[in-house]
């Protein structure tokens, strides 16, 4: 109960004035698509040479976590992930702002994101030196099958059809493959200087997402009535509590999720989102709502990628290894300030630690709140014409896309991708399992070859792969996921009539 | 309007001009970048943004310094950008990475060598050391070398990719002791190396000093020898040197930090921030700083990293010819 003991730390009129501006700092950082948490967090470690060591962690922290829940604004209003954390988001939350429903969208997102957050962090100041040992049970075998089960999801996820999510799925693995290898060196489809890094993900990502957005946002206003504004309707916060334990499967699923995935290092938000989405409505009782705008989506995705932060901290605080790029530049910030952290920094420093824990317990709640503020405020943008809105988030895009590694390369990605994305929606494809595709890519080849090295130079390939009780758990979730997304196919196949699919054709294109 | 526009044009112009024609004397005019070519919160990132962080101070440079991560394929991305497409005007500093980015174009495949780039000053040197896990039954480098001659190529070992000083530090081992190893590159870097050294992936691994340091503090690892010619007496008093303990490796895996520029930049400019960079350096909070993470520093002029380029050129171009 030493976390308690500390709690009157963060309350100091200094602390605290750090805290709220972290958060709400944060909060708006998250919301522009381009700065991802550890972009933000890098930014703001100038600042703290300036601080005691105590107050940059409670500014960093509370950064980190109010940056992860801002990401969400900006999917669910302009279906743009502010960070790779937030595309599960974007499949639910898009859709409930198009229908009018974008406040209770943010006010369900910011609660959803509060209660993962919250429980997260609650794993990380009881369950600290368990859950280190389970971050490291994972070998470069386990992750790969990881990596693998991620590759099952994708044939189900957001598409018309699993042929088309499996194919753009593999236009992702593709695109992951274009750069220097990360282990050999090797130099693959470089057919220009922008792309000899690899496609970096987040222009990639604000490309995929925005681009066709912003061409579909130019062609109608031209086309159609200009004055058909979407409509706002009022939602109480009241209703969105109700909401939100009206849907405790998806909450609990979403939350549990996130921080099993959180724990592991090197696999960390980017994909916590989009597996708890997909988990929750394998679970969920009414699935075929997900993708029409179904609160659950939403809930599911966001408890998700807030309950991550937490358990990423573990192995960074417990063992001083980064599982995560956020937790790199953490691990940056407290260096500077002269601490390494490690199992005895409880102990060295009990004050900087458990403030900075319970910093990001009191941020989540900060969070939550002014996000709730926000909610009502920020469901106007859907109010704001079209073209003007278009010009708006093209804008972004180039901003954003910009700034990663300040480099135009990085804009002629995301403009390329995103012209094409537009194409392939017109024929039902999806962004989501493209992108998704493009960031396991690398994890599962890496960890194969890498698996495979040790193998070779031990046990065999074989052996290697197929032993242990973790690596068949996970072939066996593995397996489990194709058969009940055959299963689904087959179903889906029986019961669907001709009108019902022509419906479906016609309100893609 | 169309006359304003003119009039403006043409003081711009003969701005432009009257800067050119005054030289450099009044360099630097406005804020300075430096270029590094691995990512946010990486060491190397890390460092340079501690030792820049004087640059404004009236003794320094007068003029801050900000820093722009391009990171990919090692540093690939970031050397490639500098040497080809960067602007020489003084206003562009990279941060460079020795053996790295030597033995990268040693290698081949990209658009860079040491003839592409200007040194400046170097700042820091990080050893490579050899890590076990805690429980580890090795505890000498001779346990280490006994193990991989009973089992050739089955002594695995972690470090943070191809052509980087771990890699060198691996294949001098190699040479050295007359063995097979099975170096494992890993794709996240020196924590990733670290990570699979302590949860028992791999036998042991190579990695930095300043990290390594820090994991045997927490408990985690022992190190047993460092790829240096001397001790390192400011963190690691007690560990031997690898020639110490009778392998004939010497320092040429050495992580060298420091900052330059690319080859056609002025040469007063040039001078200018050789006679500046190092004091930079030297700065009492930037040593106290540097020193507070961890991170070991060496201060080095031009002509010393000049000198240490030619060498390393040479020794990594017989060390990679075998490969």
């Amino acid at each position: 109960m030493e976390f308690l003991f500390y709690m009157g730390d963060v309350f100091s009129p200094v602390n605290f004035g750090l805290l709220v501006l972290g958060t709400v700092g944060g909060l708006i950082l998250g919301a522009t698509p381009g700065l991802s948490p550890t972009m933000a967090v890098a930014l703001l470690i100038p600042f703290t040479f300036q601080l005691e060591p105590q107050q940059g962690l409670i500014l960093l922290g509370a950064a980190y976590t109010s940056t992860v829940a801002g990401g969400a604004v900006s999917a669910i209003l302009l279906k743009i992930p502010g960070a790779p954390a937030n595309i599960a988001t974007t499949l639910d939350g898009h859709k409930m702002a198009t229908k009018g429903e974008g406040a209770k969208a943010l006010q369900v997102s910011f609660l959803a994101s509060a209660i993962g957050g919250v429980f997260g962090v609650l794993l990380l100041i009881f369950l600290t030196p368990v859950l280190a040992q389970w971050a490291l049970a994972f070998g470069p075998s386990h992750l790969f099958w990881l990596a693998i089960l991620g590759v099952t999801v994708i044939g189900t996820l957001d598409s018309s059809s699993v042929v088309k999510g499996l194919l753009s799925g593999c236009i992702g693995l593709w695109l992951a493959t274009i750069g220097f290898d990360d282990i050999m060196g090797a130099q693959r489809f470089i057919f220009h200087p922008a792309v000899s890094g690899g496609i970096n993900v987040i222009p990639a990502l604000i490309g995929l997402f925005a681009i066709p957005q912003v061409i579909t946002m130019f062609t109608k206003g031209r086309t159609k009535d200009t004055a058909e504004v979407i409509t706002v309707k009022k939602h109480p916060i009241r209703f969105a509590f109700i909401e939100i334990f009206k849907r405790k499967t998806a909450l609990v699923i979403g939350t549990l999720t996130g921080s099993i995935i959180g724990l592991i290092p090197g696999v960390g938000g980017q994909i916590a989102g989009l597996v708890a989405y997909d988990q929750s409505r394998k679970f969920s009782r009414e699935s075929e709502k997900f993708g029409t705008g179904h609160s659950e989506g939403v809930i599911a995705a966001e408890s998700a990628n807030n309950a991550m932060v937490g358990p990423s901290l573990v192995p960074l605080l417990t063992l001083s290894i980064p599982g995560s790029p956020t937790a790199a530049v953490l691990l940056g910030g407290l260096l500077i300030h002269g601490i390494f952290p490690g199992p005895d920094l409880f102990m060295n420093y009990p004050q900087v630690a458990w403030t900075f824990i319970d910093s990001m317990l009191i941020g989540q709640i900060l969070m939550c709140i002014f996000g709730l503020y926000i909610a009502g405020l920020a469901a106007r943008v859907a109010q704001v014409p079209r073209a003007v809105m278009a010009s708006i988030v093209l804008g972004l895009a180039l901003f954003g896309s910009y700034s990663v590694q300040h480099s135009m390369g990085d804009v002629y990605v995301m403009a390329t991708l995103g012209i094409a994305m537009y194409f392939l929606e017109r024929f039902g494809f999806s962004a989501a399992p493209l992108v998704l595709g493009l960031i396991l890519g690398p994890i599962a080849e890496a960890n194969f070859i890498q698996g495979s090295m040790i193998a070779t130079a031990t046990i065999g390939v074989g052996v290697y792969f197929f032993t242990g009780w973790l690596n068949w758990l996970l072939i066996c979730i593995v397996t489990a996921s194709i058969g009940y997304s055959i299963w689904m196919e087959v179903m889906m196949r029986r019961y669907t009539t001709k009108d019902e699919a022509i419906a479906k054709e016609e309100a893609l294109s | 309007m169309k006359k304003w526009i003119a009039g403006a044009a043409l003081a711009l112009a003969a701005m432009a001009g009257s800067a050119f024609a005054e030289g450099h004397g009044s360099y630097p005019e406005r804020p300075i970048m430096l270029m590094v070519s691995y990512g946010a919160g990486g060491a190397t990132d890390f460092q340079a943004r501690i030792v820049t962080m004087t640059a404004g101070n009236k003794d320094a440079l007068g003029m801050p310094i900000a820093i722009l991560n391009r990171s990919g394929a090692g540093g690939r991305v970031g050397w490639n950008w500098f040497a080809t497409e960067a602007e020489g005007d003084g206003y562009t500093l990279g941060a460079y990475n020795i053996p790295h980015f030597i033995a990268q174009s040693i290698e081949g495949g990209v658009s860079y060598s040491a003839d592409s780039f200007e040194p400046i000053a170097n700042w820091g040197a990080d050893p490579a050391v050899f890590v076990v896990g805690a429980d580890s039954t090795f505890n000498s480098m001779a346990d280490v070398v006994a193990y991989a001659k009973e089992n050739p190529g089955g002594l695995t070992f972690s470090g943070a990719g191809l052509f980087v000083g771990h890699h060198i530090a691996a294949l001098q081992l190699e040479k050295a002791a007359g063995v097979k190893l099975a170096y494992i590159p890993n794709n996240a870097g020196g924590a990733g190396a670290m990570r699979a050294v302590i949860a028992g992936q791999v036998l042991g691994g190579v990695n930095n000093l300043s990290d390594a340091y820090r994991a045997q503090a927490a408990g985690n690892v022992k190190i047993l020898g460092v790829f240096d010619v001397q001790r390192n007496e400011a963190f690691l008093p007690d560990v031997p040197t690898m020639m110490e303990q009778g392998f004939d490796i010497d320092n040429a895996s050495v992580n060298f930090r420091g900052v330059m520029v690319p080859k056609g930049t002025p040469q007063d400019i040039i001078d200018h921030l050789a006679a500046t960079v190092p004091t930079m350096f030297e700065n009492k909070r930037v040593q106290s700083r540097m020193a507070a993470g961890g991170s070991p520093m060496h201060i080095m002029t031009r002509d010393e990293v000049l000198d240490m380029w030619a060498a390393r050129q040479v020794t990594l171009e017989t060390l990679l010819a075998g490969l």
